[in-house]
């Protein structure tokens, strides 16, 4: 597996006594996109926020383009970084600052571009996702849910990183509107050529825009595959995710009356 | 065995404290290496300044307006019980420059920004905001925290030394025009009294609460958790913590002036 972009070799974080990640073992191959399904509270965001450094994980190793990544800081975390874009569930557009100035914001503070040059790029960032220069103007509190979302996705690749994390890229919008973002998630990792790691439990979305699919369970993988093979995958466990049924291996925490 | 639970329940809140106390200090420790380390951020930081210094103007003003006037009533009929009613002059102006507009201009200070930073950076914090900074390859500490800090520790002073003119002009007022002071007589008082001292002590004071009141509201904020109900517990930590520190940080500086 010298090919791949990220790999995870025995992950392991707790929050106190409660065990979030038991051992994550996940390869994410160069220009691959990997969705990762799972139910609710099952390590999926903790999983990308140990990537990024976000969280630092209790054991285990992580390694970006075959370095280490989970002990670097200062300068060394700031280049790692760079590589990255995400996508947050709920947009996190900086309500402080217009649309175009979100979109910019990596270009201008974070790589030190002229504000006039960073705005022609927002410009046609948001050109990408569909969304006019007028929008650029506006507020992200003056958006709508998909707005926001779509003005996000423009953030997130405005620095055309390397490597896009998608973090429940379609919760809370309508069918239509999902459908919309899976269509430009598809395109814009392919004309950048970038590899892609998404979290999600919607399989919808999931079978549009993976290649490879993964399914955590308590902290673990207990599946990884082609996406053509999640029907079939012969566990027990997607069976029952992908189908969206209560009976099933995964027990959900219900106290009945 | 309810004296051993009680002694547990103690043992736990004083290791709370201690945990608490140790994750304060080393934001605080980060906080401030990041103030003397660029990148800077000019316009956060002329925007912090103008919310601090420039915004709370009116609010610091009627404040030290109305207690200078009080304090000049409350001084003469206080004096006036063995006959030193001269003396009005001179305890507003020290009481205002030395003890009163930096503490209360402190305190008006964490009431109207401590607690907006905390209740922005708290919202930044539970929507994932500060998360995305990261992401975008800009330091949270550099880009929210530090152009705070140094707006706060040197606004304050600013807004205390503007606080200190109109507290004695408020005493001024009352004493010409109510008790019959002579005007000129009342300014040479003032004039004469005043040392360098008595300013400057509180402008020190002021930086440090300005220092207090700013590292209370971004502390708090930053490490918000659990959506609104947390974001309102962090407005309030802010700015009960921000008071009391103020009033135990007067107690010391003015020790460290004035004790001998």
């Amino acid at each position: 597996m010298s090919d791949s972009k990220i790999s995870l070799r025995g992950v392991r974080k707790s929050f106190g006594r409660n065990v979030v990640l038991d051992g994550i073992d996940l390869e994410v191959g160069r220009s691959e996109s990997l969705v990762v399904i799972g139910g609710s509270g099952t390590g999926k965001s903790v999983t990308i926020k140990c990537i990024l450094g976000l969280l630092r994980p209790d054991g285990g190793t992580i390694t970006v383009d075959g370095e280490e990544v989970t002990r670097i800081r200062g300068a060394d975390r700031d280049r790692v970084l760079r590589k990255f874009g995400m996508l947050f569930q709920g947009a996190a557009l900086f309500d402080s600052l217009r649309v175009w100035e979100n979109v910019a914001f990596g270009l201008i503070q974070g790589r030190g571009m002229a504000r006039a040059e960073a705005k022609a790029v927002a410009t046609s960032k948001l050109a990408q996702v569909g969304l006019g220069p007028e929008v650029g103007e506006l507020g992200p509190a003056e958006l709508s849910g998909g707005m926001q979302k779509r003005v996000a996705l423009a953030r997130a690749i405005a620095t055309d990183p390397e490597i896009i994390f998608f973090d429940e890229p379609t919760t809370g919008l309508d069918p239509i509107m999902a459908d919309v973002i899976n269509d430009l998630i598809v395109n814009l990792v392919k004309s950048l050529g970038a590899t892609a790691l998404s979290i999600t439990h919607d399989i919808a979305s999931a079978r549009k825009i993976a290649d490879r699919v993964a399914m955590i369970h308590e902290g673990r993988i207990i599946w990884s595959g082609p996406v053509e093979e999640l029907d079939d995958s012969g566990n027990a466990y997607v069976d029952q995710f992908i189908r969206g049924r209560a009976e099933g291996p995964i027990q959900m925490q219900v106290h009945r009356l | 065995m309810i004296a051993v639970a009680l002694l547990a329940r103690i043992g736990r809140l004083f290791l709370n404290f201690l945990e608490s106390a140790g994750r304060l200090g080393i934001f605080a420790g980060v906080a401030v290496s990041h103030c003397f380390r660029p990148p800077w951020f000019p316009r956060i930081l002329a925007q912090q300044v103008l919310s601090i210094g420039y915004y709370s103007l009116p609010v610091v003003g009627l404040t030290t307006l109305f207690t200078g006037m009080a304090l000049a009533l409350q001084i003469f009929e206080g004096t006036s019980r063995f006959n030193a009613e001269g003396s009005v002059a001179w305890i507003v102006a020290i009481g205002m420059t030395r003890e009163l507009a930096p503490v209360l201009g402190g305190l008006m200070v964490a009431g109207r920004v401590g607690a907006a930073m905390a209740a922005e950076i708290g919202t930044m914090r539970v929507t994932e905001q500060i998360d995305a900074l990261t992401t975008l390859s800009t330091n949270p500490f550099k880009y929210l925290i530090a152009p705070r800090l140094i707006a706060g520790t040197t606004m304050v002073p600013f807004l205390v030394l503007v606080g200190d003119i109109i507290g004695i002009f408020g005493g001024y007022i009352i004493s010409v025009n109510v008790l019959g002071f002579n005007p000129g007589g009342y300014v040479q008082n003032t004039w004469d009294i005043l040392e360098t001292i008595d300013i400057v002590s509180g402008l020190v004071k002021a930086g440090v609460f300005g220092f207090l009141v700013t590292l209370m509201g971004c502390y708090h904020g930053f490490f918000s958790r659990g959506g609104a109900q947390g974001v309102g517990a962090a407005t309030t930590n802010a700015v009960v913590t921000a008071s009391i520190l103020i009033l135990s940080a007067n107690l010391i500086v003015t020790q460290l002036f004035f004790s001998n």
